[in-house]
């Protein structure tokens, strides 16, 4: 007769610089990806410090300089430092991707737990309206939003966000849904809670996996729009930096005289957006019990 | 050789370099001229209503003025020339009544005869429009009184009061003659159709996409015109006009184009391109709501003018944006215009750099306008009013001011203008022809002047601008305008100019028969227009 000894020890808990080393260990392009996010974030927050000029003065003796090591990135037709206004427009872009995409997202993981928990007909109204936003692609919801408020960073960030509601609202439903009918959904329903700590304590809570997983897409999704927007002389406007105002001020003009104008933030844009989506897709393989194990 | 065979050989080698430039310089004629209309599409097709280029540009061909700018010196101020009419007229009564004979044998595009009774009544529904029907310029014409066809080929015009704006007035490009006949049956037909006397003959509108017309043979100039037709294109977008002027699919724009255009343009295609240039009638302006604290003080005012360095800027600025010459009220070089020692003398103009932002930061500090912010509102129109606002707002910076723009599209930008809802705007003004003396009426309190949006009344700005406008001695009425631009300027600070527009037609070098003029309204009826094919 053989015995069966059952370990019921604990696991043992990990610090967060192990976790840190054990993601980068197995997601080196999600690594890649937060390290180019930790920068941009960096060099957006501390602009100040790091930006070798006012990134909106203009130095007319400086027009249109290709890079140098004056101007390591070239100047605009202003006579602005590029690389300065590149790192001032990081800050453009995470204050715009960040809050359309916490808002954004904070607002679709309300209805969309809302939505399963209430059901009925609250669910059937947020499920038709989610419908109907999203049978818009974001950047037409996000033109016709500016279309109507006009042009402006507040703007730009309302119209970015609303199409984002939707979609977040309807990934986390679909978590919801399921959540619902767990047992200890129902032990908390009998015990009398309100629905409001329900849905907080025992419901947003077993989420939380997919929809940071969305937030994180959100804000790439934010970055582009807000460059498409600023592009189409619809989004923050002249002297503000911004990756997609400068690239719509000077790639059309100086396309073949002066091509750094237009190169240099369009490598933001492609860095910062590839960045979040590794680090995205790092996240959920990470944080999906399916593919953490393989 | 001999002298005399030596001679006769010069002659001969003279005569052989001659013929090539002579006979490149004779017209020829047929072909179809192609052109871009930078815009959408023209609001309605009536240029009596209308105040935009795309009207003009898209139906000029069509249709006859009484006078006009001569086409072969169109930067002239005062060359003017008969189109309907023999001669220009001497003035009698004192300068008070002009007598105008009209061509005989003059056919409208219907094939019927086109008398004084027309002419009359185009410039009745011009100065006294019809109720219901829009004449966009009818503060020009103040000083006409009446018209009248005295018979089938004389027209006179009574004014109220002599003045040398009158026939500058008079050969407004949008000026077209109608037909009395469609006008009295309705006078909105115009609007939607067109019909007129011109070189061409209307054939085709797509809306958005083309115009196309084709030569009247019956034009009354003999000879004229020259091309078989024209297709005219609405292209928005300058990227596609380089393309198209490029890829030779077109052969020019006449509006004008940035100095980056025009250098792309001479580097890809050499002595392809032939580039013409010119100091252009139309000037931004940044104008401040005096109805919103604090801009209804004139420190303030003044403050935001002083911190712009317009000396140095221009320059600078030409090399990127579509302007170049820095100048007053009045169109530079106009004999009307300030001098640059004159202009020297206004606050806004002073040499000195450094003096004029330590002016401006003790004129704010005095006003308690000390590090103030505001918005610009600018309009979503490239060349070169977001270069305007760009620039500005970095020199308003060097005085503490904290400014930010607000692009708005065409439509929503005129509105603001007109419910005075914004605190400081870049405005325009753009004439098409060069006529001192009305062109400043922008400058008139709105409600006298319809298009000035500063939202203030100002009767001694109506008495200065009375008492130039009615001067005709030329030396009195220059010592008058400096007054009135003094006011403007200084005393008041109405008004701050920006550089004044440059003109820059790029155009594929076979087009000939053609000159730039210091309006993108003028010359544009393509009558001498040739191909060089």
């Amino acid at each position: 007769m053989s015995t069966t000894v059952i370990d019921d020890a604990p696991l043992p808990q990990r610090s967060y610089w192990q976790s840190l080393m054990r993601f980068c260990q197995r997601q080196p392009l999600g690594t890649f990806g937060l390290v180019l996010v930790v920068i941009m974030a960096v060099t957006g927050f501390s602009a100040e410090l790091i930006a070798p000029y006012n990134p909106t003065a203009n130095d007319f003796a400086a027009m249109t300089e290709p890079p140098s090591w004056q101007h390591l990135l070239g100047t605009d037709q202003f006579g602005r430092d590029l690389m300065s206004r590149i790192i001032y427009g990081a800050r453009t872009a995470l204050i715009v991707g960040m809050t359309s995409a916490i808002v954004g997202g904070f607002s679709g993981l309300i209805l969309g737990v809302g939505s399963a928990y209430f059901g009925g007909t609250t669910d059937l109204i947020i499920q038709r309206l989610s419908d109907i936003v999203m049978a818009f692609p974001l950047i037409i919801m996000a033109l016709a939003v500016v279309a109507i408020f006009g042009p402006g960073v507040q703007n730009v960030i309302m119209a970015i966000t609303i199409p984002l509601i939707p979609r977040c609202s309807r990934v986390v439903r679909s978590s919801a849904l399921t959540v619902r009918e767990m047992p200890y959904v129902d032990a908390a329903r009998a015990c009398g809670f309100g629905a409001t700590r329900i849905i907080m304590r025992h419901m947003v809570p077993n989420v939380m996996a997919p929809f940071l997983i969305m937030v994180t897409s959100f804000v790439g999704q934010a970055i582009l729009a807000e460059a498409s927007l600023s592009y189409l002389g619809l989004g923050v406007q002249e002297p503000v930096p911004a990756w997609g105002l400068m690239l719509q001020g000077g790639a059309e003009e100086y396309a073949s005289t002066a091509p750094w104008i237009a190169i240099f933030p369009g490598v933001a844009i492609m860095l910062a957006v590839l960045g979040i989506n590794l680090f995205g897709d790092a996240m959920r393989d990470a944080l999906d019990p399916k593919l953490r194990e393989r | 050789m001999s002298f005399r065979s030596g001679l006769l050989a010069l002659a001969l080698a003279l005569s052989a370099a001659a013929l090539p430039a002579s006979a490149a310089d004779t017209p020829k004629h047929g072909g179809t001229f192609t052109y871009m209309i930078p815009a959408d599409a023209p609001p309605t097709l009536d240029a009596h209503r209308e105040t935009t280029y795309a009207t003009v540009h898209a139906t000029a061909p069509f249709y006859s003025v009484l006078i006009r700018i001569d086409p072969a010196n169109p930067t002239s101020a005062t060359d003017y020339v008969c189109d309907l009419c023999t001669e220009l007229p001497k003035p009698t009564d004192e300068g008070k009544t002009w007598t105008f004979k009209i061509r005989d044998g003059v056919k409208w595009h219907d094939g019927s005869a086109l008398t004084a009774a027309d002419v009359a009544k185009s410039w009745q529904e011009l100065v006294h429009p019809s109720t219901g029907v829009l004449s966009a310029r009818l503060p020009y014409y103040t000083m006409i009184d009446t018209i009248a066809a005295t018979d089938a080929s004389t027209v006179v015009f009574k004014l109220k009061f002599a003045t040398s704006a009158f026939l500058p007035a008079l050969a407004d490009p949008f000026a077209y003659i109608y037909k009395k006949e469609v006008l009295d049956r309705d006078p909105h037909w115009y609007e939607k159709n067109v019909m007129g006397s011109g070189p061409f003959i209307f054939k085709d509108l797509q809306i958005g996409q083309s115009i196309t017309g084709v030569r009247n043979p019956n034009y009354y100039m003999p000879g004229l015109p020259y091309l078989d037709g024209f297709v005219g294109i609405f292209t928005p977008k300058q990227a596609v006009e380089i393309d198209a002027i490029r890829s030779d699919r077109a052969s020019m724009e006449f509006r004008g184009m940035p100095p980056s255009a025009r250098d792309q343009l001479v580097k890809e295609l050499g002595d392809k391109i032939a580039i013409q240039t010119g100091d252009w009638n139309c000037v931004n302006i940044i104008t401040a709501n005096h109805g919103k604290k604090p801009f209804d003080d004139p420190r303030v005012r003044r403050a935001l003018m002083l911190a712009i360095d317009l000396w140095h800027g221009a320059p600078a600025l030409a090399k990127i944006a579509n302007v170049r010459t820095v100048g007053g009220i009045v169109f530079p070089g106009s004999p009307l215009a300030a001098t640059k020692e004159e202009l020297e003398k206004i606050p806004g103009y002073w040499p000195d750099i450094d003096k004029s932002r330590a002016e401006a930061r003790r004129l704010l500090k005095e006003a308690g306008a000390e590090g103030l912010t505001f918005e610009l509102m600018n309009r979503n129109v490239d060349q070169p009013y977001k270069y305007i606002a760009t620039w500005v707002i970095d020199e308003w910076s060097k005085v503490g001011l904290k400014v930010t723009q607000k692009v708005l599209p065409t439509g929503p930008f005129f509105d603001s203008l007109r419910n005075s809802s914004f605190d400081v705007t870049v405005d325009f003004n753009c004439q098409g022809l060069i006529n001192p003396a009305l062109d400043v009426g922008k400058f008139l309190p709105h409600s006298v002047y319809s298009e000035n949006y500063g939202n203030y009344e100002d009767p001694k700005d109506i008495e200065l601008y009375q008492k130039m406008l009615h001067e005709i001695d030329p030396a009195k009425q220059r010592i008058a305008m400096r007054e009135y631009e003094t006011y403007i300027l200084d005393t008041q600070a109405h008004a701050i100019m920006m550089p004044w527009w440059e003109r820059i037609v790029p155009m594929r070098s076979y087009v000939k028969g053609w000159k730039i003029g210091p309006s993108h309204y003028v010359n544009q009826d393509l009558a001498t227009i040739w191909l060089d094919k």
